[in-house]
Parts: C-alpha cells; sequence; structure tokens
C-alpha cells in the first residue's frame, strides 16, 4: 500500500499529525458515489499509524508478512527475552493455524486518544449499524448517537466525539458511510475513529462531482 | 482370514524355570490377547520368558514413540504378528521450524520391512514422519488387506501419493489427512476411489486446500453406508454440506467446509432440516468463517455434542455463548481468542461438563493488537466447569493469583498448558516471577501428567517442580530459568519424566550431564539456543552408550556452541541416515 501515487499535499508533514491540511469529503449518508476519490487528502494518512510503540510503520497490509516466523532471522537466544523482535517458532503455533485466519476481512480499529488497537472482522456484520454497534461494544464507554443522520460515536465519560474513519485500498480517508456495505468491505483497509474536534474542514460533499450511483 | 506366523514350539520349559508354566501357551496367549495397553503389554513381558513370548506373539498393535529407538529389523524378529503400526518420527519442536526440513523420520524404510514381514498390515498412523508419494504409492501397492491409514503432521508428500491410496487401496476403511505439509496440486485423488468402493468409515481431509470433484464426493459418501466421520475442506460450501449431510445422516464427526454463502430462505430451511436429522454427531469442526448468519443452522444437531473444535472459526463473545447454549453436553472445546473474556464467561456457565478447552491465538504475531483473552476468561472457566482437566490457553497477560484460584477450583488438571505470548513476561500486577502460579499448580494438581511453562521464571519454578510434580511425564520449558540448578531439580525430582523439551534457557553442560542417569528412562530430550558445548554433549555420549546424541548446528554458529540437541534412548544404535547438519556424537 503505498501512498506516493496519490496527491499528498507538499506541506504535509509527515512526522507530525497536520490537521489543517486534512479535507474530508462528505457524502450524506445513503448516496453512492463510487470511486470518487478526488479532493479526499491524506496529508495526516502515514501519521496515523501511531506511534503505539510498534515497529511496523504505516501499512496495515505488511500484516500478513510477519506471520510466517519461520521464514524470519533466528532470534540471538542472547537477547533478553523481552526483546519484541520475531522469533522463529514463537509462539508455538502451528503453520496450518497461522493460515487459518488469512481469509477473514480483518482490519485494524484504531481510536485517537486510545493507547491500543483492536481488530474487527468486517466479515462478521451486513451493515454500518452492526459494525458500529460492535465497535461500541468494543470500546465500552461509547454510545453511537445518530445526530442529524450522521454517524457519530460519543464517548459518554469525557464527553468526546469521534467520527468513525476507514482507509480505502487507495489509501484514501473516507468517512464511514458513503458507500455501499459490500463495496466497504471489499476496500476498507483499517479502520480510525477519529476526535471530531480534529475532523475539521469536513464539509458535505458538493453535487458537482461525479455522482453517477453504482 | 488372514494367516497368521504359526509359532514353532520352543523348549517346552525355559532352563531358568523349576516347574512348567502353569498355563498352556495357548491359553496365555488367548488371555493376553485380550490386553490392548501398550504399558500392560509391556509390564506382561517382564514377567518371565514364558510370557515375554506368549506376549509377542499374541501383539498385532505397536506403538513406537520414537522411530529411531528401535529399527525395523529388531521390531520384525520381536513381533511377527503385528496388524497395526503407530510411529511417531521428529521432536515436537519441528512444528513450529526448530528441526532442520531433511533431519530424517523417514517411513521409506519401514515399509520396506513391513511388506517383507508383515504382509497383511491394516493400519499405519503415523506422527511428524517424512512421507513422499513413492511411500505412499508402495504401501498402496503392498499391503493388500490395508485398512487405516492416518497421517497427522507429517511432511514430503502431494496429493498425487494420496491418488495412489485411493486407487489401489480396495479395504480401505480410514484416510485421515491431518495438519500436514502437503503440496497441494489437485482434488483429483478424492475421484480416484472406484465406483466400486464402499467401505470408507473415516474421511478427513480437512486441511487440504485444493476442491474436490463434488460429485464425486457426494457419490462417494452415498455409497459408503458405514461413513461415521466425515471432515471436508474450505472449498466445500454450505449448499454442498447440505447435500453431504442428506445422504450421511449417521454421521458421528462432521467437519464442515466455510460456513458462509449467500442462502436463500428455501436454503436456509433446507441446511437447518439436514442438521435436524444428525441426531448422532457428537463432534464437529471445520466452521471456516461462521458468522452469526448461519450458526443457527447448527443448533438442531448439537444436543448430544462432546467435542467443539471452534479453532478455524473466529467467533465473537455473543455468538460463542448463543452457541453454546445448545450445548449442554460439551465435554471438549477448542476456540479463538477472539471470543475473549466474555466468550469464555460464557464457557463456564454453559459447559458444567467441560473436561478441555483449548484457546488458540487468532493473531499470534501482531504485537500492536491487544485483545483476546486474558486471565479472567481462564478464571471464569475454572469457576463453571470443575471437571476440567485438560487445557491450552494462549494469552497475552496472567497473574499469580489467578493460577492459584483456577487450580484450587480444578485440582484435578492432567494436562496444563499456559502461553504467555510474550517471551519472559511477569505477573502483569505485582511484576513478579510466574514462579508461584506454576507452583501453585504443581502442588495441588498432583495428577499432573504434562506441563508448559511460561512468562518470567527463575529457577524456584523448577524446584516447585522437582519437589511436587511427581506424575509428570512431559515437560515444555522456552525463555525461563536462572541457572542450572533448574534443569537439575526437575532432572532430580521428576522420577516419572519421559519427555523434556527446552528451548532458550540458560541450562548448560552442568545441568545436562546431572541427568546421565536419568535419559535411559525417558524417551527423549531436546534442548535448543541454551548454553551447551560440543565438549558437554561428547561427553555425555561416550558415558552413555545406549543414548543417542545429535547435534544440530545453525549455520555460522560458534564452533564449540552446540545449537540444538536432541538425546534419545536406543536399541538401534546410531542412526545412519542423518543429514550432513546433524552430528551424532
Amino acid at each position: 500500500m503505498s501512498p506516493e501515487n496519490l496527491n499528498q499535499s507538499p506541506d504535509s508533514d509527515v512526522g507530525s499529525l497536520n490537521f489543517e491540511e486534512t479535507r474530508l469529503t462528505l457524502g450524506l449518508p445513503g448516496v453512492e458515489c463510487r470511486g470518487c476519490k478526488s479532493g479526499v487528502k491524506r496529508g495526516f494518512s502515514e501519521t496515523v499509524d501511531l506511534n503505539l510503540g510498534s515497529s511496523s510503520s504505516g501499512c496495515g497490509g505488511g500484516d500478513d508478512d510477519k506471520r510466517s516466523s519461520g521464514e524470519n532471522d533466528v532470534l540471538d537466544s542472547a537477547k533478553p527475552p523481552a526483546a519484541k523482535a520475531q522469533v522463529v517458532g514463537w509462539p508455538p503455533v502451528r503453520a496450518s493455524r497461522k493460515n487459518a485466519m488469512k481469509s477473514c476481512k480483518y482490519v485494524k480499529v484504531a481510536v485517537d486518544g486510545a493507547p491500543y488497537l483492536r481488530k474487527v472482522d468486517l466479515e462478521m456484520y451486513n451493515t454500518y449499524q452492526q459494525l458500529l454497534s460492535a465497535l461500541e461494544d468494543m470500546f465500552s464507554c461509547f454510545t453511537i448517537r445518530n445526530y442529524l443522520n450522521e454517524r457519530k460515536i460519543m464517548d459518554q465519560v469525557n464527553g468526546v466525539e469521534y467520527v468513525p474513519t476507514y482507509e480505502d485500498k487507495d489509501g484514501d480517508w473516507m468517512l464511514i458511510g458513503d458507500v455501499p456495505w459490500k463495496m466497504f468491505v471489499e476496500s476498507c483497509k483499517r479502520l480510525r475513529l477519529m476526535k471530531s474536534s480534529e475532523a475539521i474542514g469536513l464539509a458535505p460533499r458538493t453535487p458537482s462531482k461525479n455522482s453517477s450511483t453504482s | 482370514m488372514e494367516s497368521y506366523s504359526k509359532r514353532k514350539r520352543e523348549c517346552p520349559s525355559s532352563p531358568e524355570s523349576t516347574q512348567p508354566s502353569s498355563f498352556p501357551d495357548e491359553v496365555l496367549e488367548r488371555v493376553l490377547a485380550l490386553l490392548t495397553s501398550h504399558k500392560d503389554r509391556s509390564s506382561v513381558s517382564l514377567v518371565c520368558k514364558d510370557w515375554y513370548n506368549a506376549e509377542r506373539w499374541s501383539r498385532t498393535r505397536v506403538f513406537i514413540g520414537n522411530c529411531y529407538s528401535v529399527s525395523p529389523e529388531i521390531l520384525a524378529r520381536r513381533f511377527p504378528n503385528i496388524r497395526c503400526v503407530i510411529l511417531k518420527g521428529k521432536p515436537r519442536f519441528s512444528d513450529f521450524n526448530l528441526v532442520p526440513h531433511n533431519w530424517g523420520a523417514d517411513i521409506h524404510a519401514w515399509l520396506v520391512a513391513f511388506a517383507n514381514n508383515y504382509p497383511f498390515l491394516e493400519e499405519l498412523r503415523l506422527k511428524r514422519m517424512a512421507v513422499n508419494d513413492e511411500s505412499l504409492e508402495f504401501l498402496a501397492l503392498n499391503f493388500p488387506n490395508f485398512k487405516v491409514l492416518s497421517l497427522l503432521s507429517c511432511d514430503g508428500f502431494s496429493t498425487d501419493g494420496l491418488a495412489a491410496i485411493t486407487t489401489h487401496c480396495k479395504n480401505l476403511t480410514e484416510l485421515d489427512i491431518h495438519e500436514n505439509g502437503v503440496e497441494d496440486r489437485s482434488g483429483n485423488w478424492l475421484s480416484c476411489f472406484p465406483e466400486s468402493f464402499t467401505s470408507l468409515e473415516v474421511l478427513n481431509y480437512a486441511n487440504l486446500s485444493s476442491e474436490v470433484n463434488f460429485d464425486a464426493l457426494e457419490r462417494l459418501v452415498s455409497r459408503c453406508k458405514s461413513l461415521k466421520v466425515l471432515k471436508v475442506n474450505k472449498s466445500i460450501s454450505l449448499e454442498q454440506l447440505q447435500r453431504l449431510l442428506v445422504r450421511a445422516p449417521q454421521l458421528v464427526e462432521l467437519g464442515t467446509g466455510t460456513f458462509v454463502q449467500e442462502l436463500t430462505p428455501r436454503q436456509c430451511a433446507e441446511l437447518e432440516s439436514a442438521f435436524n436429522n444428525c441426531k448422532n454427531i457428537h463432534t464437529l469442526s471445520g466452521l471456516w468463517e461462521a458468522t452469526v448468519l448461519h450458526l443457527p443452522a447448527l443448533y438442531p444437531a448439537c444436543s448430544n455434542l462432546t467435542f467443539l473444535n471452534l479453532s478455524y472459526a473466529a467467533l465473537q463473545s455473543g455468538e460463542l455463548a448463543k452457541l453454546l447454549a445448545h450445548c449442554p453436553r460439551l465435554q471438549r472445546l477448542w476456540v479463538l481468542d477472539t471470543v475473549e473474556d466474555k466468550g469464555l464467561e460464557a464457557v463456564g456457565s454453559n459447559c458444567p461438563l467441560l473436561e478441555e478447552l483449548r484457546v488458540f491465538p487468532a493473531d499470534p504475531f501482531d504485537e500492536e493488537i491487544i485483545h483476546g483473552v486474558t486471565e479472567a476468561g481462564f478464571l471464569a472457566v475454572s469457576f463453571g466447569c470443575r471437571r476440567l482437566h485438560y487445557v491450552l490457553y494462549f494469552c497475552r497477560q496472567m497473574t499469580n493469583a489467578a493460577v492459584a484460584t483456577i487450580v484450587q477450583n480444578c485440582p484435578d488438571f492432567t494436562h496444563f498448558r499456559l502461553c504467555i505470548m510474550n517471551p519472559g513476561q511477569p505477573d502483569y500486577l505485582t511484576n513478579e516471577p510466574m514462579d508461584e502460579a506454576f507452583g501453585a499448580v504443581v502442588r495441588t494438581c498432583t495428577k499432573l501428567q504434562r506441563l508448559s511453562v511460561s512468562g518470567l521464571l527463575t529457577d524456584l519454578t523448577f524446584e516447585y517442580i522437582g519437589n511436587y510434580a511427581k506424575n509428570l511425564e512431559v515437560l515444555s520449558v522456552a525463555f525461563a530459568g536462572s541457572s542450572d540448578w533448574g534443569m537439575q531439580c526437575v532432572l532430580g525430582g521428576c522420577s516419572k519424566l519421559r519427555k523434556l523439551e527446552i528451548r532458550d534457557c540458560p541450562f548448560g553442560n552442568l545441568a545436562l550431564l546431572s541427568g546421565l542417569e536419568k535419559y535411559e528412562s525417558m524417551r527423549s530430550l531436546w534442548m535448543s539456543a541454551c548454553k551447551l558445548t560440543m565438549s558437554g554433549c561428547r561427553r555425555l555420549a561416550r558415558e552413555m552408550p545406549r543414548l543417542n546424541v545429535e547435534v544440530m548446528k545453525e549455520d555460522g554458529s560458534d564452533d564449540g556452541h552446540a545449537d540444538k540437541v536432541y538425546v534419545y534412548r536406543t536399541v538401534a544404535g546410531p542412526r545412519r541416515d542423518a543429514p550432513p547438519s546433524v552430528l551424532t556424537l
């Protein structure tokens, strides 16, 4: 998944979150718009893969490469066991089990401000509502508020609102709900619950764009 | 009927005995023929020479836990009437890529010996053996009575070899191909069963990936009226599954294919009806990609379920809970950690008869993800399932206190395999080593036979094990211990120890050599990435000639260092088929 083929704002600073450059185009939920990428920027996309202390950089699709730890170099046994490097044959899971999960449509879910990622299997759900309910269950302090037909998630404890977004196959960040469910499952690479306050510059999509329905 | 090799009468009474044996030999043989346990038979053979002979003539099933501990020739000399052979080959850590690929355990020499000595061989069950297509073809062509082939964790063969079996073995009752490294070229092997072939009782090809010809499968299932076990692979759809079930309502064990598909309401009803007619199913597996949509179709078939294998179905807690509500008789459950602690609470609530639980990690290698199960889930199960005696639990956090409570709730553990996935991780609440957890396990669970330890562990864990685990037979250790003393405690204290496998621990020559006397009473010892040197291994080999001491060298490692060491007792002497990277000292 490479960002090179996108129009990145030349001012976007890969090393920091630069929200001023972020412009997400929105469609009102239910408007179908195939492949409407223009105007969607991912100025923060590379930085979204958060500094969670992990060694992976930016690419959710890179998961599969890590699975075959058997092919990695043998960890020097003199290293302290706390090192997070890949160790041959550890955890002791058989090869046939490693392959079992590959076909599921698992995507990572990041929540702004939360210290860890979760994963959901998009194949489990048939509608956006089901997905959002599941996210609500997972990050149990949230409730879903359908406010003016927009899908927003509210953290009851601290009153912060989140907007569910996702990164698609082309690396663009889109608002959840724009496209038909199946298309969303097909193209979604990862999810991010972004704080509403930081998702500034959101605007409804203007009809002058190609709005052909699928 | 098959002909038995007839025993020639040897001297009527052995020179050592002062009076003739009180039983005629024929009676003794008849009586001994009723013994099935390998251990019992071994004991019997030690009583006296007459009993040894009676036992060897009456034995039809032989179990060889390490294929290099004995040679095919020795086997054939002792046991003339074998019908069934169970053979295990590579060390268990070969499952995790720690053993060189060409290490050995090739079945072929055995098959040649069997063809000469046991032409009426019926059953072969292999685990971690190297099997190639040529061997499978040889097997198919040389044993006219061959009935049962079970291959577990074997590698080196392709589906062409399977085709040889299905083509030629006219009396086959069981074909069980499970978790092997198979080169999957096509599903053609299934179509090679002749149309006249009807004897199949067990078919398991769940871990192959190629699609078989469905019409051929459907016809096979239709005409094999004794089919009891059917485990298909992922390429079988729900619709196809329904058609198979309709033809085989007598199934006792079922492995489904992919459990998700767009079905019309009529098709859903048909599926549910098919399951409803399968009232004899006690084992269920497969269920790839099972979702809330179609799981309810299963419910009617779950009332007699005793073993549910969900380890390929990434279920969430709610789905698992709903499913378990229909499985009151469940004794064995395998799940993925996607069910999380909440799912395990449902296990505790719904499965009072549960004896075995295995929780596998859905994402073992992704460190960013913090989910899965914790000590809370294990605790919940222990409160609800007091009969639990077998557990395999992969988790990312654990506490000493939780384990102590768990074994208090379930003191009958025979198999306790805990894998805290981050090597050397302490109790996450107290930051202390996990020594007290395993101390509690060995103190409380007096029947413990198998133990796998993990987390941050000092020599104290091994002191506990040596002092208390008097029935322990198998111990697996990784990234643990502080010094040689730990291993010495285990070798000195665990009198029934049979298999010891150790990786990445600070145990060296002193520890290795402290077990000199012990290794002949064990099946094997594996030590990798420890502190052994070649001179220590050589000394062991010198002092104990009836042990094979094998050292596997890694590329580019220090010459004096013994990277991987495998020690096992044998009556067959050093093996002659080792590859260059394996030195037998």
